[in-house]
């Protein structure tokens, strides 16, 4: 068998975190109930005209710059055209002739060293309803609430050669869109969706093999089986003297294949012709200069900067930076502390195991950075000892509560004058008289099991530094 | 470009509408006059005339991100042929 190379081409949509859609008034919000975030303009009614929403042009230009690409100054918006009930006005707003940003790169990490993918193209168009099947009526169900949604949808070269490329690349885009703030990137809500271009070729040969499109694919785990089910289905055909056909399949991740839709779903003639509804939307150097001074710093930067400049671990620093939620949480506390190590350890070790806990993935976590930074101030000022302010913080991750105010209340606070704990730790002697007198006589290791003691006594409120100090003296007054 | 029988079909598809032999006939001319119109235009010498990207000659038509629409579900079904909870149901489009 010869050796054959898969050469992979991606489409992603991303839902922008606009507040309304992209051509109405109408609220993007999640989950209202059906057709409650619908007008006349996004229902498509005879007579109505399309506004552009300004933010969707400044979240594609940030898009396009955070993603090297050259930004298009005369933009025009053009119809496809495609009759099927998800889109009332019998066409979909996109951009066809003027794509908003062209020529763009993104460098990406394999297990091979870095590799750039070329961006082909990034256009801004409208997402479409939803249908349900209706097994009562035997009909299907419409609601128009996505209708209208912002979409970016991101073009790339085809310059994927494996499945590793294209998930490095996925996750790529999904950090920069996070981290720029314009989109949330969740494959599983349907805010990120990809289309996957494939085809195989024998290696060395330079023209392309006949390519098949998967649609929709809804999680990173399953767009690599798909890849790897698509790349073996063309290789077998091939070797067994049969032709890939150019068609669009889907992929069931529950019984891992790939099938083909129905030609008449295949027929694409979309007809595309410029929008008369809008007018051409130009944009300006100094628009795009603007947003090119003003745009964040990126996890790759970021990463860097967490070993470099504040002595992170590696790993520690990936992942924090991994999630947008968590460098949010890191930068707060910093700020707060000015202990970045400390800041890191109790996320790698506490935050992170909270998330697990409470079944929260860390990248949907609500949590405020400026709590762990209280709670590790006063852990660090000796308020409450480490132990306390791991319980403080699980007590903050699920409840509003101040900590230093809760700590306050419930009595939490570190009791490290001397004078407070030594009658108690008194009576812990009192009551332990075979553990002193072998101590003692030189038995070094009851002393620990008197702190342990003593600390019990104190309900764990004590600064073990304090205990030890008074132990010391008492025990040594029994000399 | 010539509007043939076939064409028409075509589009019929495309549009998802059946016509009747006598529309599909009229439908035929129909479109053959409109696109011998727009040939009409194309013998006019534009050598040297910038393309215009809408006649309208406005640019920069936007809005702020603003929420303006409330709740009109109501209205929106009120043109439905038929709903159910809240939405619109129209025949099946599912395999
Ligand atoms: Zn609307």
């Amino acid at each position: 068998m010869k050796d054959y190379e898969m050469v992979i081409g991606l489409e992603v949509h991303c839902e922008l975190q606009t507040a309304t859609k992209i051509f109405c008034g109408c609220s993007t919000k999640f989950g209202g109930a059906p057709n409650t975030h619908v007008c006349e303009v996004c229902s498509g009614m005879p007579g109505t005209l399309p506004t552009l929403n300004k933010k969707v042009v400044e979240f594609a230009v940030k898009a396009g710059l955070a993603l090297n690409c050259d930004i298009t100054r005369k933009n025009k918006f053009d119809r496809k055209n495609y009759f099927y009930p998800d889109l009332p006005k019998a066409y979909q707003i996109s951009q066809l002739y003027f794509p908003i940003c062209r020529n763009g790169h993104v460098d990406v990490k394999t297990s091979e060293g870095m590799k750039s993918i070329g961006i082909h193209e990034i256009h801004m168009e409208e997402d479409a309803g939803k249908l349900v099947h209706d097994p009562v009526t035997g009909m299907t169900m419409v609601d128009f609430n996505r209708c209208g949604v912002p979409l970016l949808e991101i073009v790339s070269e085809p310059d994927f050669r494996s499945a590793e490329e294209v998930i490095a690349y996925l996750t790529k885009l999904r950090d920069t869109m996070q981290y720029l703030g314009v989109s949330d990137c969740k494959m599983q809500e349907g805010s990120m969706r990809a289309d996957v271009n494939l085809s195989v070729r024998p290696v060395g040969q330079k023209e392309f093999g006949t390519r098949t499109e998967m649609k929709n694919i809804a999680s990173f785990k399953a767009i690599e089986r798909a890849i790897e089910y698509e790349r073996d289905r063309q290789i077998d055909l091939i070797e067994e003297g049969g032709t890939v056909v150019q068609e669009t399949r889907r992929w069931d991740d529950e019984k891992e294949y790939t099938y083909a839709m129905r030609s008449k779903e295949n027929a694409q003639d979309y007809k595309y012709f410029p929008d008369p509804d809008l007018m051409p939307l130009e944009i300006s150097e100094e628009y795009i200069e603007n947003i090119r001074a003003n745009l964040p710093e990126f996890a790759d930067a970021k990463r860097e900067r967490y070993v470099s400049q504040f002595g992170l671990p590696e790993y520690d620093a990936e992942i924090i930076t991994g999630a947008t939620t968590l460098v949010d949480v890191f930068e707060t506390a910093t700020e707060m502390t000015d202990q970045p190590k400390d800041v890191s350890n109790w996320i790698m070790t506490d935050l992170l195991k909270l998330c697990k806990d409470n079944h929260v993935a860390a990248e949907d976590m609500e949590f405020d950075g400026k709590k762990l930074g209280a709670i590790i101030n006063l852990v660090n000022e000796g308020k409450v000892n480490r132990k306390t302010g791991r319980q403080v913080l699980e007590k903050c991750f699920t409840e509003d509560i101040d900590p230093a105010e809760y700590i306050e209340k419930n009595g939490l606070a570190q009791v490290s004058d001397t004078s407070a704990i030594e009658p108690v730790i008194k009576q812990v002697l009192d009551e332990n008289p075979k553990p002193v007198s072998e101590f003692l006589a030189g038995s070094e290791k009851n002393f620990q099991f008197l702190v342990g003691q003593s600390m019990r006594a104190l309900r764990g409120k004590a600064d073990p530094q304090a205990v030890r100090t008074v132990l010391t003296k008492l025990l040594d007054e029994m000399r | 470009m010539e509007i043939t029988q076939d064409l028409v079909r075509y589009l019929e598809a495309l549009g998802r509408i059946e016509l009747s032999p006598e529309e599909e006939v009229k439908t035929q001319k129909d479109l053959a006059d409109i696109l011998g119109y727009i040939d009409k235009l194309g013998e006019l010498d534009t050598a040297g005339v910038e393309p215009l990207s809408h006649a309208a000659g406005r640019t920069n038509i936007t809005r702020e991100d603003v929420v303006i629409n409330g709740d009109m579900q109501e209205q929106v079904l009120s043109n439905a042929p038929e709903t159910k909870d809240g939405t619109i149901l129209v025949p099946r489009t599912f395999d």
